[in-house]
């Protein structure tokens, strides 16, 4: 299947990139030449093959560990927000939300 | 399904609701859920997705939507997938949500309800476990919006129902039924004003046999009253524009309470395409049938049920029951009650009448009524013995709700509303009255009835009230032979 | 300074530390004047002389109260895609260039506890993206061998400070190959255990289904020593194998049974996939690791043939699943909570692409891309699921092997370490992922372990490594086999020959100076 330089586009975008027209003309032709490979993956049967989401659950069951519902936390904001862009009150600030 | 028509067209409404479900740290978290707290102090670092942090899940969330699962009778997945939901926003700090897509940990169920005497019955596609986003606060902060995280990792149940409804009273009343349960369930606190439990509101309009129309989905309903409100004005919205021939394009809309409008969100103007896959951080949730077992074994009886039985045991009509059955704790001072004086059909006027106006007024829940099962329940013996009337029984309810005193019988004498029962006395009245009003005796054995009541009246004013009617009447019928 | 105390390794330095012949502070001293010597290798990101004397003078204070714990004051350094308390963390991006992390990573946490001193942050691609450490935005790693050479990658600056002597350790991360293929190029020992066994809580994560710390040293022994400590169960980390600790110096040590004098691997069944032996294999690389796998047999080891079939899908299969975890993980990215944010903007909108455009690298954006469309809308089942099957074909393929062999043995890479600063197209570099490619996806242990050099013209006096690989927790079976080859030969002792005081090979002087050598798109 032939990636289009509007695909590279609308994919840019859902990742929030902005990619100069040098840069897109680059995505189109290694992308391009990167899907060419996986077109080989695309072939194989791979009918009634369960995922393998998690390696471990190749050879045993694999359960979610639960951990009891209490609070471990405290308040660390002063060392949480230390290496923030911009903060103001405790708040992060961002150009405005429109909702 | 009714018939109900607006402007001869059919409405299709589907809810999908979001539970705050109330455990004390967070669903991926060790962070505090508390509300209120200063802006981000909790927040953690896995909260705020600060490199290298990693999920891990709260088996209290898991629990509470396993209570919620058997309360709607739907299946208890016992194996379920957590997946990211990818976005970009400043209140998602991960840019992505962690939710469960294809495989959900609660699946079908239903909810039944009462609108007005009508039997009615919601279906329920799924109940899955997510956690909530943090909160964009719009003062202006020099032209930007500040982000405040402390929400952020709070543990949801999103609880999506089949498109059943067909008009907002009966949404409303589906809404209503699914808040109290979860609230009786005690696994959401049901605090609307805090966006505890919220409600989407995905609403179409057709020609009655038509396919579905093109539905627009409006977001964060957070009051019985907007839920209404909105779904209505959109239902107008969309007629108006069907009748001057335009389409329903879909869409996600916001209602403004100050105007009484629904408008299209702008940050969901471009298609979203989640990209939703499982979360490697997060092997499947498996759910053992034992644990099941177990979190059955500690359910309340439902309040459905209650209600049956109440109707059936206490003799009580639907919508009394219905009102004994509005929470968990209203139910407990109704049985209490009950059981301390045996009179169910008067514990139950007494709270649907003095009680639920006096906390209506004073805007109280029922576990804040200074007033207790136990004053409640001898204040009503002392009615049924005679020993007090109605009238005289509100006063001392006035005087244990304002605390003037808190023990029935010694009110009663304090003021003064004792009943007389003392025949030996009452007689003597009556013998009075009967000397002192000739000429209503005679009427009276003319036949006049209303001679008589004059006669009661005379010998209730004599006794300064404290005569009891009954007997009263019965001691003139029998003197005057 | 001794180079004597250099050039020794974690446990000859831990057996002279508990025997006081040498402070932790003298240490942590001798290794920073070689690390200052050697800056031009480009290894360390982030040095801070005064916390790392600090915490050798705590180091020194536990070990004069008696307190014996095995790495007790053996310096050491991090990956730089460990998140720490004292030393920035950058994963190599500008992204988080001076982000202060405020807690450290469960590995880094856990080695500090056991007496370890950290010399510092190590320089790797950016977020361990990249086979030859030139996606750095901090400038590529030479390797300690030819300074004209990439060390590999991702964890490039790991492999050539372990190589340089500028530590006896230190520790690395493995998604794709990312311990093994740079401790190949550099001629040290390296080990990436299964997946679940180290806590990836405080690993800046890039493919979280993928991601394992490991470490490299100069000996199986040395491995041993950091893996036991750093390893075992995190309840931070949902992913985590819940294991009882273990003791892999011991398991190292542990006789086969049956196993006779000088025949330590007597009825060891050693696996050989035909598809790791292709013709299109580098000469060299094939000769070094078949002399190996001699050794091998040497002493003890049988040589069975066997077959994994899906070798090759393993690249479209890794590279699908890789970049759409990536491009999930990188969305944290985005300007609001910390690290980078674009200096001008129009809106939020603008903030966000303009922020991610600027703060990530080419190979970043580009993974990014290929994540992001393979998991959009209409694609998922065709790439990530079908991915995700081959992915367990390909786990069903090795467990057929296992039924066979006991490891399995083959070369790390195609070719030893090539010229830095080529513009290689980045599929290139996808390819010569391949021997890796398939133990990673499996979540299987593997090992480097040094095999000799290259003999031919070109590449003549390149160490390569021989890739040994286990089945699930199998990591005490691979260290042994690998010391056993170690007590035999000495590929491993081999210093890099006065590379650290020769010029640069000619024709790569133009790489020398070019910091951050991937930053424009390349081809």
């Amino acid at each position: 299947m032939a990636l289009t330089p509007q695909d590279v586009g609308r994919i840019a975008h859902l990742a929030r990139l902005e990619l100069s027209a040098a840069e897109e003309a680059a995505m189109l032709q290694q992308i391009g030449g990167f899907f060419g490979i996986v077109e080989r993956m695309s072939a194989v049967d791979t009918g009634g093959v369960e995922p393998l989401y998690t390696p471990l659950s190749a050879v045993q069951a694999v359960a979610l560990r639960l951990r009891d519902d209490v609070v471990t936390e405290g308040d660390e904001r002063a060392a949480n927000q230390r290496s923030a862009p911009l903060v103001e009150d405790g708040l992060f600030l961002v150009p405005k939300v429109i909702e | 399904m009714s018939a109900l028509l607006i402007r001869g067209y059919e409405v299709v409404i589907g809810l999908e609701t979001h539970a705050q479900l109330s455990t004390a740290s967070k669903i991926f978290s060790g962070a505090a859920t508390a509300f209120g707290a200063e802006p981000n102090t909790q927040a953690c670092a896995v909260d705020l997705a600060l490199p290298g942090t990693l999920p891990v899940m709260n088996r209290g969330a898991v629990e509470r939507a396993i209570r919620f699962g058997l309360a709607v009778g739907a299946t208890i997945a016992p194996l379920s997938i957590f997946a990211r939901k990818n976005y970009f926003y400043p209140d998602l700090p991960k840019g992505y949500q962690i939710s469960q897509y294809e495989i959900p940990v609660v699946q079908g169920g239903r909810v039944d309800f009462l609108l007005g005497e009508q039997k009615k019955s919601v279906r329920l596609t799924r109940a899955h476990l997510e956690e909530d986003a943090g909160k964009s606060l719009h003062e202006d902060y020099h032209g930007q919006s500040g982000i405040d995280l402390n929400r952020a990792g709070t543990p949801l149940l999103e609880i999506v129902s089949e498109p059943d409804m067909r008009g907002s009273a009966e949404a409303v009343a589906y809404a209503r039924a699914l808040h109290t349960l979860v609230v009786w369930l005690a696994i959401c606190d049901g605090n609307m004003q805090e966006g505890s439990f919220r409600c989407d509101a995905n609403v179409s309009v057709r020609k009655p046999g038509a396919p579905l129309g093109t539905r627009r989905e409006i977001k964060n309903l957070n009051s019985f009253r907007f839920l209404q409100q909105a779904i209505d004005f959109e239902i107008q919205w969309q007629i108006d524009r069907l009748e001057d021939g335009l389409a329903i394009e879909q869409a996600t809309v916001l209602f403004n309470p100050d105007t009484g409008e629904t408008r299209a969100m702008r940050s969901k103007e471009d298609a979203q395409d989640y990209r939703y896959f499982p979360d490697p951080d997060l092997p499947p949730l498996v759910i053992a049938p034992d644990w099941v077992a177990r979190v059955q074994g500690d359910m309340p009886e439902l309040p459905a049920v209650m209600a049956a039985r109440l109707q059936r045991d206490d003799a009580l009509p639907a919508d009394d029951a219905a009102m004994m059955t509005q929470s968990l704790p209203f139910a407990r001072f109704y049985e209490a009650t009950r059981d301390a004086c045996g009179q169910p059909k008067l514990a139950a006027n007494w709270l649907m009448g003095e009680v639920s106006k006096r906390l209506n007024a004073a805007g109280l829940s029922i576990e804040a009524a200074p007033v207790s099962p136990a004053q409640l329940a001898a204040l009503i013996a002392r009615v049924v013995d005679g020993t007090v009337s109605n009238n005289g029984a509100r006063q001392v309810f006035e005087a244990l709700w304002s605390g003037d005193g808190s023990e029935v019988d010694a009110l009663i004498e304090a003021k003064g509303l004792k009943q007389m029962n003392d025949s030996g006395a009452l007689a003597a009245i009556v013998a009075e009255v009967i000397a002192a009003n000739a000429k209503s005796v005679d009427e009276y054995r003319a036949g006049k009835d209303k001679a008589f009541n004059a006669l009661v009246g005379q010998v209730m004013k004599a006794s300064r009230g404290k005569a009891n009617p009954a007997q009263a009447s019965e001691l003139l019928k029998k003197a005057l032979g | 300074m001794s180079g004597g105390l250099t050039d020794a390794g974690v446990a000859e330095l831990a057996r002279r530390l508990r025997a006081r012949e040498v402070s932790a502070q003298e240490l942590a001293q001798a290794f920073g004047q070689r690390i200052e010597a050697q800056a031009a290798l480009g290894a360390f990101l982030a040095r801070d002389e005064a916390l790392t004397l600090e915490q050798a003078r705590a180091a020194d204070a536990r070990l004069a109260a008696g307190d014996a714990a095995p790495l007790l004051g053996v310096p050491i350094a991090h990956k730089d895609i460990f998140v720490t308390r004292g030393w920035p963390t950058t994963a190599g991006s500008k992204m988080l260039q001076g982000y202060q992390s405020p807690f450290d990573a469960t590995v880094v946490q856990r080695l500090a506890e056991a007496g370890c001193v950290t010399l510092g942050k190590l320089n790797c691609d950016e977020f361990a993206m990249g086979s030859a450490n030139e996606n750095s935005a901090y400038g590529p790693v030479r390797n300690p061998w030819d300074r004209g050479r990439v060390p590999g990658g991702s964890s490039g600056g790991t492999a050539a400070a372990v190589a340089a002597r500028l530590l006896p350790a230190a520790t690395g991360t493995d998604t794709g190959g990312s311990i093994r293929q740079p401790a190949s190029f550099c001629g040290v020992t390296g080990i990436k255990p299964t997946y679940g066994v180290c806590s990836r809580y405080g690993m800046v994560a890039f493919a979280s289904s993928l991601d394992q710390a490991g470490v490299m040293a100069r000996s199986a022994e040395d491995c041993a020593l950091l893996l036991s400590a750093m390893s075992g169960f995190d309840a931070r980390d949902a992913t985590s194998a819940q294991r009882p600790p273990q003791d892999y110096a011991q398991a190292m040590r542990t006789a086969r049974q049956g196993a006779a004098a000088g025949k330590p691997l007597q009825g060891l069944r050693i696996g050989l996939p035909q598809e790791f032996f292709p013709a299109a294999l580098a000469a060299d690389v094939g000769g070094a690791v078949r002399a190996a796998l001699a050794e091998l047999q040497k002493l003890g080891a049988t040589l069975v043939d066997v077959s994994l079939p899906r070798t090759e899908l393993s690249i479209p299969v890794y590279y699908i699943i890789a970049p759409a975890e990536a491009s999930s993980n990188l969305s944290r990215f985005d300007g609001v909570k910390f690290g980078f944010r674009a200096a001008e903007y129009a809106d939020l909108l603008d903030m966000y692409k303009k922020t991610r455009a600027q703060g990530f690298g080419a190979e970043v954006k580009r993974r990014i891309m290929i994540g992001t469309y393979v998991l959009s809308h209409g694609y998922y089942d065709a790439y990530y699921l079908q991915a995700q099957k081959l992915r367990r074909m390909i786990a069903d393929d090795f467990q057929a092997c296992f039924e066979r062999c006991d490891l399995i043995a083959g070369p790390v890479a195609p070719s030893v370490a090539w010229a830095l600063g080529q513009q290689r197209d980045p599929l290139q570099d996808y390819l010569a992922d391949i021997f890796t490619l398939p133990a990673s996806l499996a979540g299987l242990p593997g090992m480097s372990v040094p095999a000799g050099f290259a003999a031919s013209a070109g590449s003549g006096g390149l160490p390569v490594g021989l890739q040994l690989i286990g089945n699930y927790f199998q990591e005490g079976a691979l260290l042994h086999a690998a010391h056993a080859l170690q007590q035999a030969t000495d590929w491993h002792l081999k210093e890099p020959p006065g590379s650290l005081r020769s010029p640069p090979p000619e024709g790569v002087s133009a790489a020398w100076e070019r910091p951050g050598a991937a930053e424009e798109p390349t081809l």
